[in-house]
């Protein structure tokens, strides 16, 4: 479904991307590993056309992803933000029903108001925080709402971004088994990317990891501990000595 | 590089910088003209900006006129009885503050309060991706933020100066009336008498481009803005600093084209 192939891309003289190959099949979850500043969410952005790669290419379906109609394309595809990306501006149910108010597939305002209290029920919050405000609520409740929004429309693909950063482990828990849930009762395709082993046991079909700009390994969740790659060994282990320095 | 070179070289660079800057704003300025030609238009985002940029700057513009209107009152006075001509003071007061002080000073207020709020928030978005999250929404960022800041502001501004004219004007009746010993309705009908459609309508035209120029630059350097805290107040401070020098550059050059016309 996604294939990326020799993608590249530089930010002046550090080289982030140095041909980076993956595909990702329909319906599988790929998660991506890989130490701070890799370039795992340059890579989800370069899917996303976000950010503008120098050199290789990626095909969702077989088509180039530079060569769609942007709207159409987009549609396809949900996010959730590392941060959760909310709109302060806007009120809870207007942040997860942002899509289905605008645009060709355009809701009447009271049936996306049903659609958004619903899929918040869906990751688990009441309907009273509808009406709330981003600023209003905690982390993790924000983290469920950006959840929310991401699937509000029902998409193909999905990619969650550190979707457990910054929350206890409970709420960690919480959010995996949400993400799991999703995209097995969706059948979406999903990439995320993390750092957080138990979230990478729960949510993944496939782990690839990210390092010197290219795919250093790539295999089933079961294969994973398994692996004799040195880099994966002491990565899933974090180790502090092995072949990934630790000042980078 | 010598000494001599060297400073040419600064010059060169700063040169060279400030065109590129001129080119990066054009082309920003353009991408926006071109989005609002193009459906979609969200007419909740601009009826938002409108009560933000032109009903919320109201008291600001309007005491910035009533005091300005007062001091010029006062001033005008004090330099008119110098050949006594005192009596000018209703006349000139109404030109000065419809034809240029209006305008401006009320721009320069309203950069100072808009701008900086606009650079400030889209900045924010920005760093916290919001800007991406209404790109993968599939909501183009320049339609939904950009373009109705811009067109309220400068729909908005002109109407803001006309308000300004008036309690510029009043302020200087005021001074007029209580301190300088003018006649209520002889500064009136002096000042009435005495102005013609175009002071007003020349003040609003400005006041239209000045408009343009304060969304523009507030929304151009909330899009550009660097990474964090640091990041947004850069683009806060540039997004007031251009607005204010462009504000008066433009006025320059509008004062001239209306003075040739």
């Amino acid at each position: 479904m996604i294939r990326i192939t020799d993608l590249h891309k530089s930010f002046d003289a550090n080289a982030v991307l140095r041909g980076v190959d993956l595909h990702v099949p329909r319906g599988e979850s790929m998660v991506i590993i890989g130490g701070s500043g890799t370039g795992k969410s340059v890579l989800l952005k370069c899917v996303l056309g976000l950010v503008k790669p120098d050199a290789g290419s990626i095909e969702v379906d077989g088509q180039d992803v530079t060569k769609v109609k942007r709207d159409a394309f987009l549609a396809r595809f949900g996010m959730l933000f590392q941060g959760g990306a909310l709109f302060d501006s806007l009120s809870v149910w207007q942040n997860v029903a942002f899509r289905l108010l605008r645009g060709p597939a355009k809701l009447p305002k009271a049936q996306a108001r049903e659609v958004a209290i619903e899929k918040l029920r869906r990751v688990g919050l009441r309907p009273e925080v509808a009406d709330q405000f981003p600023a209003e609520l905690s982390g993790g409740m924000q983290k469920r709402v950006g959840l929310a929004r991401a699937i509000a429309a029902e998409p193909e693909i999905i990619f969650f971004d550190e979707p457990t950063t910054g929350l206890d482990p409970i709420m960690a828990g919480v959010i995996n088994e949400l993400i799991r849930e999703i995209v097995v009762e969706m059948g979406a395709t999903a990439m995320t990317i993390t750092h957080d082993m138990s979230s990478v046991r729960a949510i993944a079909d496939k782990v690839a990891m990210l390092h010197g700009g290219k795919i250093r390994w790539t295999g089933p969740v079961g294969e994973m501990d398994a692996t004799s790659d040195p880099y994966v060994q002491q990565f899933i282990h974090g180790r502090a000595t092995g072949p990934i320095e630790a000042v980078r | 590089m010598n000494a001599v070179t060297r400073p040419l070289a600064h010059l060169g660079h700063a040169v060279l910088s400030a065109l590129a800057s001129l080119g990066r704003v054009s082309r920003f300025a353009g991408a926006t003209l071109q989005h609002l030609v193009r459906p979609p238009f969200y007419w909740r985002e601009f009826l938002h900006a409108c009560l933000q940029i032109g009903w919320l700057s109201l008291p600001v513009v309007g005491m910035t006129a009533i005091f300005t209107g007062g001091a010029l009152a006062l001033q005008i006075y004090a330099g008119g009885s110098r050949f006594n001509a005192e009596s000018v003071v209703p006349q000139i007061v109404a030109l000065g503050i419809t034809r240029e002080l209006g305008p401006v000073l009320g721009a320069l207020m309203v950069a100072a309060r808009v701008a900086s709020s606009i650079a400030a928030e889209i900045g924010t978005m920005k760093v916290t991706e919001q800007i991406d999250a209404l790109t993968t929404l599939s909501t183009n960022p320049m339609k939904y933020l950009t373009v109705p800041r811009v067109l309220a502001a400068t729909l908005s501004m002109p109407l803001l100066v006309a308000v300004g004219d008036a309690l510029g004007i009043f302020g200087g009746y005021l001074v007029g009336i209580n301190r300088l010993g003018f006649s209520a309705s002889t500064y009136m009908s002096n000042t009435t008498g005495f102005l013609e459609f175009w002071d007003v309508g020349s003040g609003m035209v400005k006041g239209a481009v000045f408009g343009f120029i304060v969304a523009l630059m507030g929304c151009y350097f909330g899009m550009n803005s660097g990474r964090g805290a640091q990041g947004v107040g850069g683009a806060t401070k540039s997004a007031v600093v251009s607005a204010s020098v462009l504000i008066l550059a433009s006025n320059y050059i509008l004062t001239e084209l209306f003075f040739a016309a």
